[in-house]
């Protein structure tokens, strides 16, 4: 089981990648410099970190868009490999176009680091299938350009086509706009592409895995991620 | 050739930025309304033809910087 994890100039939780993947679940993990123009042999996930790539320039997420490892990036995905982009590494993921929309700036305007829950709303990804759809868990978002927005008639075929993995919810599975901290639009905090081998989402998964540093509400993701390569 | 490339948020498009802005103005006692936010870019692009350097700073746009799900840009070649 081989991790990559990109590593852009500004990228702040490569750490926390490399950490939830190697430390914690035991895989095979290697940091790849952004310069590169090749994920390492055998990559079976290309996990692309959160933080502030390229100083967040231009937009977030832009520059590393077009940064020499996204190429093979996006080959490993063509490929259909599997790609999870956490917080800035989903913008970096819609910037290159490897997944629909963009992620604005927060409603509040505010940069909002929180313990928020969410609600699997497909169950049947290699990034959630050991959980059950419906299923609450609790992670931290930490990011300030978060809010999910989309052309009205893409989100409609995003929504049909089951493209939304990911919904904030309330501790209770309870969805709407009372409980969506940064005006995404249907609530929405993670998507897939059409073949369901990319997701991307805001909150951080990584962060909540480690019992010795606090809560491991994000472990389904990376359970889910250990099942799919066993079944491999 | 000079060229001017303004980017703007696409109608409908939030902009807490450009609300915030807003209040600020009226907190002044400003009577204005629909304030947006934009960029704007300047660079200088080879070429002698208007219209060339024009499609070249589209081509640009289109490569990297605007991003059409949220924004739509305007050029000017002075």
């Amino acid at each position: 089981m081989r991790v990559a994890v990109p590593v852009f100039p500004g990228s702040n939780c490569d750490h926390d990648a490399l950490h939830a993947c190697g430390t914690v679940m035991g895989w095979d993990t290697i940091p790849v410099w952004h310069m590169e123009t090749r994920l390492p042999e055998n990559t079976e996930l290309v996990f692309v970190p959160g933080g502030f790539s390229y100083g967040d320039y231009l937009r977030c997420g832009a520059i590393a868009a077009l940064a020499p490892i996204m190429a093979d990036v996006r080959r490993h995905a063509d490929n259909g490999g599997l790609v999870l982009g956490v917080c800035n590494g989903f913008q970096i993921l819609c910037e290159a176009q490897m997944l629909p929309g963009a992620l604005l700036r927060n409603e509040s305007l505010r940069f909002i680091h929180a313990d928020i829950h969410l609600r699997v709303e497909q169950a049947d990804l290699p990034f959630t299938r050991s959980m059950k759809a419906g299923e609450v868990f609790r992670v931290p978002i930490a990011h300030a350009e978060g809010n999910f927005t989309l052309d009205p008639a893409e989100l409609v075929d995003l929504e049909a086509r089951g493209g939304v993995a990911f919904r904030y919810c309330s501790p209770k599975g309870e969805i709407g706009e009372p409980h969506v901290p940064n005006g995404a639009m249907n609530g929405i905090a993670g998507i897939v592409n059409v073949r369901g081998n990319v997701l991307g989402m805001m909150p951080h998964p990584e962060r909540a895995v480690d019992p010795r540093l606090g809560p491991t509400g994000g472990l389904g993701v990376f359970k889910s991620l250990a099942e799919t390569f066993a079944r491999a | 050739m000079k060229v001017r490339v303004s980017v703007q948020l696409k109608p409908g498009i939030l902009d807490p930025q450009g609300k915030a802005v807003e209040q600020g103005l009226h907190g002044f006692g400003f009577e204005v309304d629909h304030v947006r936010i934009g960029r704007l870019i300047e660079m200088d692009v080879p070429g002698k033809d208007p219209l060339e350097v024009k499609a070249k700073a589209l081509a640009m746009c289109e490569k990297l910087l605007v991003n059409p799900v949220m924004e739509k840009a305007s050029i000017e070649v002075l």
